[in-house]
């Protein structure tokens, strides 16, 4: 019965993550506006967005532009399709790894210095968030025993019990992950950067659409790494989840909202202190309390 | 299917502008005007635009910068000349520097007057833009779907 219900779930993910991620970009730009005083534009906005982008000309700069931007989008699918499926926690972080090199290799494929400049921005974010992605699925293996995610629904108690800190740390370097200010120095979606577009500098009409949809099924997938925090055995964690889930996103929208982008070194070292102290802090507590009892 | 112009990204230049109708132009994306209800978005990069929205005259060294922008956007694209220096070079037409307006350079679909034109009229020189957008964004689909009868017959 388990199998059918993660075969579903992966497929719901595949399915429905468009709509949520694309509903969830509108709620973004809507609140956005509604913070700086100003009307804003229609929810679905970011839905005509995309399907103007399909319909759009392509300019492609290179003949290898295509595949690695599908790849990325492939690759962001099968990342949040293994981890809805409830698979192992390495695996899913070891295929978002491969999927962010794609998009950094779609860039830098054109030649263009904006590109250019931007992926080895979009690295150095890579760099930033990778330790603390790893001791998130680290500190699931402490608190569960376990490095699936399916596992977190055999638990007595949500994870983020056992794991404040390594929540906290997720929390950080989520910023970085949804391309938020103060940290979306590689591309922003807010219009004046020093780096034209950045890493998407040369992606025109189907290109640029792919990589939106990618980063809506991305976000969706981050968010269900937020809600495995808040789930377990009990019927109400999944309420407790929704909750977690829709206060994260609307603290993302308002750190957007009033904060500066910041130079790449303060970037990597707030990072880094944040991963160790936070996320290393909370690891070596676990330890501690696991000894002692 | 959502119509093309419900989502104009729109890239600004400024030609020669003396910055009164950069200013205008920014203020119709402040909290008054508020254009981003329109689904406009103002972007730094041509590659994403669907409208060119330039203010200010032409001079013989942005004369290849604006064609080269031009050539860097996608089809379908739509140009917008704000502001009278724009249109045809206005006070400063007659200056040694200065070819004129936006069209002795790239062809423009919608001239916006003024000095400095008022954000009411830019917003509605866009609303304008996205009447020809939605034209081009048809003529070039049909033009594409000739084509693509051309090579099956």
């Amino acid at each position: 019965m388990i199998y059918l219900y993660r075969t579903l779930s992966m497929l719901a993910y595949v399915l429905l993550a468009p709509l949520v991620g694309g509903f969830l970009a509108g709620l973004d730009r809507k609140l956005s506006a509604r913070m700086q005083g100003r009307m804003g534009p229609p929810l679905l906005q970011p839905f005509y967005d995309l399907a103007k982008l399909f319909k759009k000309q392509v300019l492609a700069v290179s003949r290898y532009q295509f595949m690695m931007v599908a790849s990325f989008l492939a690759m962001v699918i099968g990342t949040g399709a293994l981890f809805f499926g409830g698979f192992d926690l390495l695996l899913v972080f070891f295929v978002l790894t491969t999927a962010c090199m794609f998009f950094v290799l779609a860039a830098t494929v054109t030649n263009s210095p904006y590109a250019e400049l931007g992926a080895q921005r979009e690295l150095i974010q890579m760099l930033s968030y990778e330790p603390m992605i790893l001791l998130t699925a680290v500190g699931f293996y402490m608190a569960n025993g376990s490095f699936r995610g399916v596992d977190v629904f055999y638990t007595d108690e949500p994870a983020i019990v056992r794991l404040p800190g390594v929540f906290l740390g997720l929390l950080f370097i989520l910023t970085i992950k949804f391309r938020k200010s103060p940290f979306d120095l590689s591309t922003s979606h807010h219009a004046h950067q020093e780096l034209v577009k950045g890493v998407t500098t040369e992606f025109s009409g189907v290109l640029m659409g792919m990589v939106e949809l990618a980063h809506w099924y991305e976000n969706v997938f981050l968010l269900g790494l937020v809600a495995l925090f808040f789930v377990s055995s009990a019927w109400w964690s999944g309420l407790l989840a929704v909750g977690a889930v829709l206060l994260v996103w609307f603290l993302e929208v308002l750190i957007d909202n009033t904060s500066a982008r910041v130079k790449w070194n303060h970037m990597l070292r707030s990072a880094w202190i944040v991963t160790a102290v936070c996320g290393g802090g909370n690891l070596l507590v676990l330890e501690i309390i696991r000894m002692l009892f | 299917m959502p119509k093309f112009s419900k989502s104009p990204w729109v890239m600004h230049y400024d030609g020669s502008s003396c910055n009164g109708c950069d200013i205008e132009v920014l203020a119709s994306l402040t909290p008054l005007y508020d254009i981003e209800r329109f689904g406009v978005v103002n972007t730094g990069d041509p590659r994403h635009a669907d409208i060119l929205l330039i203010t200010g005259g032409i001079n013989y060294h942005n004369e290849s910068v604006v064609r080269q922008i031009f050539e860097q956007m996608p089809e379908p694209k739509v140009v917008v000349a704000v502001g009278i220096c724009a249109c045809s070079g206005g006070v400063f037409r007659d200056c040694y520097n200065i070819k004129g307006g936006v069209d002795t350079t790239i062809p423009v679909d919608v001239y916006v007057p003024g000095c400095a034109a008022r954000p009411e009229s830019i917003i509605d020189g866009l609303v304008q833009a996205l009447d020809v957008l939605e034209k081009k964004s048809a003529a070039s689909a049909a033009l594409s779907e000739g084509e693509s009868n051309a090579q099956q017959s």
